[in-house]
């Protein structure tokens, strides 16, 4: 096992050395240079211009402007945002707990529900739950994001005032952050309903970014029990008089979770991309709409900053459903 | 973990007295992020909203609603003989505010002053690069270093800045953004921790409103500073919700989750207005959209086609279908809302007629041309592609085919200052300080030809007028300037199409709101009933 884990880190550099480049190169190869952008109508002379390319070191040659941001990262820099000139990296910390938080009750809410659904899908197949199950799943695969979480905020926040309509919490309570979740600040303040409202306001949002990743899940989930279902030993388990739960649960469900981790897996790379827009609708102060603002600026410390940080995190990700999909599934593990 | 109980049901209380007491809060759904709270590193009008126009004081002030200057945190200034030398007499008494994070030991005085503006002036200053990259962009997009010769602390509260040349709006900018009085006291400070970086973090000023809490992307906190110089503001605490989406900022102020909201959808506009619990004001920005010919390529610089071109625009048009009607056509290039408007100028009314005619008499005929169109929206011109395809329309019916590109937005800006550039540009502008001169010398001006002058127009009567304006009282320099006018409209550089109409919903709760015709949202007399 140890040696399957060491193996799996070891391909991490190689990735995370190639993410660095086609970050940095992806940014730059855009048409536009930031100190333009900045300027705007106004313009700056071409002096200035000259003088404040060399100033932010971007008169270098890529080659040698490159090493240098990789000598700074591997020391754990990653630079200043040109635009608010504060470290990338502490707008990025200060940022994420909001991305992550969301993320996660998303992933929990599409696996606790994704998971279920497929399955039941799987058994009852043909029947009219099935294919309603597959239809809502699909019609859920295909909505526009954007124009999802509008509705419901009509709907709910507009029509109803069931819920907020965007935020993290009422701006009645105010704490100080302790861990950037605010599920867990809100409880360590102690204040009365702040709770309740932080859960109030995570409700549509979990909502929006559960879409996808549950009409995916339910869907895997669904062919992968389909073809189980229909393995040698499972006729075998059910002839041998096995009740139906056991043989579902127990004997078709373990196998056929496999191709379902690591689907879940591959939602957090669609997670973040969703977060972009969700965060956008529910004025989620996360990392999504803070990398779709620099990519528009040029602001380039913060573009490939980001994206190295992310990337860096779908890879451990990546690396954690190896190592559970060892776990599930000991053949893998050689 | 008994301490813990203890900690918790005491915040508890306290929580509770705290809602008891009828503190009054308005709340501001913000349309983004400040960059920082240092005004004078940035030039976007969410960083100035969340930082100088709550935090901060100038020495002289905007009088809110209009594009006319007060004393600020100057009580008076005098300006010498030959208009190169202004000499400011600070307000005495005036306090820094005091928080958690610092406490004044002194009133403002001079040394502030200087510091406010040696530190954007001075490479050698130690708040110079106090974070990494500062530009100071707008102090020196508008030309203060070349303007400033030196800054002087005649006695404490007395300061004097000499200039290389008379220059009017020099007064004008000193109530800009950039131009905002830090504490040198605050600044000291914070050098002796080593946490520089702070003044940019958790301001420390003069102004209406003291600095509470920011978190990034969600929340701004202000609380009334209750030392104001110019007595407590009414409303308690000032919150800033930062709300994106336009039609999330329209759904949270029709949900009484906030009490204001800046820039919604034009389209928004009317059901807004029939909801009887919101009010929704109204005025004309402070820009100018325009097409810019290049006066410097035949046919273009014969004033005659120009003016043809001109009368073949139907600006109705393109007010209803690109600016849904939130706008009024343009006849000048400032505004209606700026001193010195001249209001008898007459615009070139639609005639295609005529304009096909006046072109034959120009001797053209088959002409082809390019209209660039923007990438992007702006208050000026929400859709400059739809703008360009109804031009092509109105072009092609007196015979003139127009081609219609467009380039990154960067890009757009770079390519279009060219003196060679073949076609006409949609561009615009939005004013700075409020001053005729930020748009006359700025775009038509025979210094910025090559540069934010697109239409590459350098016409001696007209620029012979600008630079004599550049001295003189108000008065005398309106004069100027509406002459001026006269022969921009006469030599028409560019089709004047629309200046937009800029909208502020907000509660009916809300009193005393007043709209800045530069742009800005202010607070300042503000309140808000239970």
């Amino acid at each position: 096992m140890l040696r399957f884990i060491l193996h799996k880190i070891g391909l991490l550099i190689p990735t995370f050395i190639g993410v660095s480049i086609i970050a940095f190169a992806f940014i730059r190869l855009l048409p536009g240079d930031p100190i333009t952008l900045l300027a705007g109508e106004r313009g700056v002379s071409a002096e200035r211009y000259a003088e404040l390319q060399s100033a932010f070191g971007f008169d270098q040659p890529l080659v040698i402007q490159y090493i240098h941001y990789l000598g700074d990262i591997l020391q754990g820099d990653f630079g200043t945002s040109f635009v608010t000139k504060r470290p990338v990296l502490d707008e990025f910390l200060t940022l994420f707990p909001a991305t992550l938080e969301l993320s996660i009750c998303a992933i929990l809410l599409a696996t606790l529900i994704g998971i279920p659904a497929g399955v039941m899908a799987a058994v009852k197949r043909g029947s009219f739950f099935d294919q309603s199950i597959m239809g809502v799943a699909l019609i859920g695969y295909s909505m526009p994001i954007f124009w999802w979480g509008l509705l419901l905020i009509i709907l709910f926040s507009g029509v109803l005032q069931w819920t907020p309509v965007s935020g993290r919490i009422s701006l009645l309570f105010y704490f100080p952050q302790v861990t950037g979740f605010m599920l867990i600040d809100s409880l360590l303040s102690g204040q009365p309903g702040a709770f309740r409202s932080a859960v109030s306001h995570l409700i549509l949002p979990t909502i929006v970014l559960a879409t996808i990743p549950l009409a995916v899940i339910a869907r895997q989930t669904r062919s992968a029990m389909l073809e189980v279902l229909s393995e040698d030993y499972v006729r075998t388990a059910r002839s041998k008089g096995l009740a139906p739960r056991r043989v579902i649960g127990l004997h078709a469900l373990r196998n056929a979770l496999i191709p379902v981790v690591t689907t879940i897996g591959l939602q957090v790379g669609v997670l973040l991309a969703g977060a972009i827009l969700t965060e956008t609708i529910f004025s989620w102060p996360g990392i999504g709409k803070w990398m779709v603002d620099s990519v528009f600026k040029r602001d380039y410390a913060v573009v490939q900053g980001g994206l190295l940080l992310i990337a860096g995190m779908i890879m451990l990700v990546n690396l954690a459903v190896d190592l559970i999909y060892g776990l599930i599934n000991p053949r893998i593990r050689r | 973990m008994r301490n813990f109980r203890r900690l918790l049901a005491s915040t508890m209380l306290l929580s509770v007295i705290a809602a008891g007491a009828h503190a009054k809060t308005l709340v501001y759904c913000s349309e983004g992020s400040p960059e920082g709270f240092d005004p004078a590193l940035y030039t976007s009008g969410t960083t100035f909203d969340a930082a100088s126009k709550t935090v901060y004081n100038r020495l002289v002030e905007f009088k809110i609603g209009t594009t006319e200057t007060q004393p600020g945190l100057a009580e008076s200034f005098e300006v010498s003989e030959d208009g190169k030398e202004y000499t400011f007499k600070l307000r005495p008494g005036v306090k820094f505010h005091s928080t958690d994070f610092f406490t004044p030991s002194r009133d403002l005085n001079a040394d502030d002053v200087i510091f406010s503006f040696e530190r954007q002036l001075d490479a050698e200053n130690p708040f110079n690069q106090y974070v990494e990259g500062a530009s100071w962009e707008y102090f020196n997009g508008m030309s203060m270093p070349d303007l400033i010769e030196s800054i002087e602390k005649v006695d404490d509260m007395t300061v004097k800045f000499k200039l290389t040349r008379a220059e009017a709006p020099f007064v004008a900018n000193l109530a800009m953004d950039f131009a905002s009085i830090v504490s040198k006291e605050y600044a000291d400070k914070l050098a002796e921790a080593g946490n520089e970086s702070d003044l940019n973090q958790k301001p420390i000023g003069t102004g209406p409103f003291q600095f509470v809490a920011y978190q990034p992307d969600a929340v701004i906190r202000y609380k009334a500073n209750p030392d104001y110089w110019n007595g407590k503001e009414k409303i308690d605490d000032l919150v800033f919700a930062i709300t994106t989406d336009a039609s999330v900022r329209q759904q949270k102020l029709m949900a009484g989750e906030c009490h204001v909201i800046p820039y919604p959808n034009p389209a928004d506009v009317a059901s807004l207005k029939e909801d009887e619990s919101i009010t929704v004001m109204e005025q004309e920005g402070l820009n100018v959209g325009y097409l810019a010919y290049n006066t410097k390529v035949a046919p273009f610089d014969d004033a005659k086609v120009r003016k043809a071109l001109n009368m073949a625009i139907n600006k109705e048009a393109i007010l209803d279908a690109v600016f849904q009607g939130a706008a009024q056509i343009a006849k000048n290039p400032i505004p209606p809302t700026m001193w010195s408007y001249n209001e008898s100028v007459e615009d070139d009314a639609y005639d295609p007629e005529a304009a096909k005619k006046a072109l034959e008499e120009a001797g053209v005929s088959d002409l082809s041309m390019k209209v660039w169109a923007m990438p992007v929206q702006r208050p000026y011109n929400p859709n400059a592609r739809r703008m360009a395809e109804l031009i092509q329309e109105d072009f092609s019916k007196v015979g003139v085919d127009v081609e219609i590109v467009s380039y990154e937005w960067g890009e757009y800006l770079e390519k279009s200052k060219a003196e060679d550039r073949d076609g006409a540009v949609l561009l615009g502008w939005t004013g700075d300080n409020g001053d005729p001169d930020n748009f006359l010398a700025v775009l038509l001006g025979c210094d910025a030809v090559g540069g934010s002058n697109r239409a590459q127009w350098c016409n001696d009567e007209f620029n012979a007028l600008i630079t004599k304006a550049k001295v003189g009282t108000q008065e005398e320099r309106a004069k100027l300037y509406e002459e001026a006018q006269v022969v921009f409209k006469r030599e028409a550089p560019w089709a004047t199409i629309a200046h937009s109409v800029v909208y502020m919903p907000m509660s009916d709760k809300v009193s005393g709101y007043k709209m800045d015709p530069l742009g800005g949202h202010w607070f300042t007399g503000v309140d808000i009933s239970e």
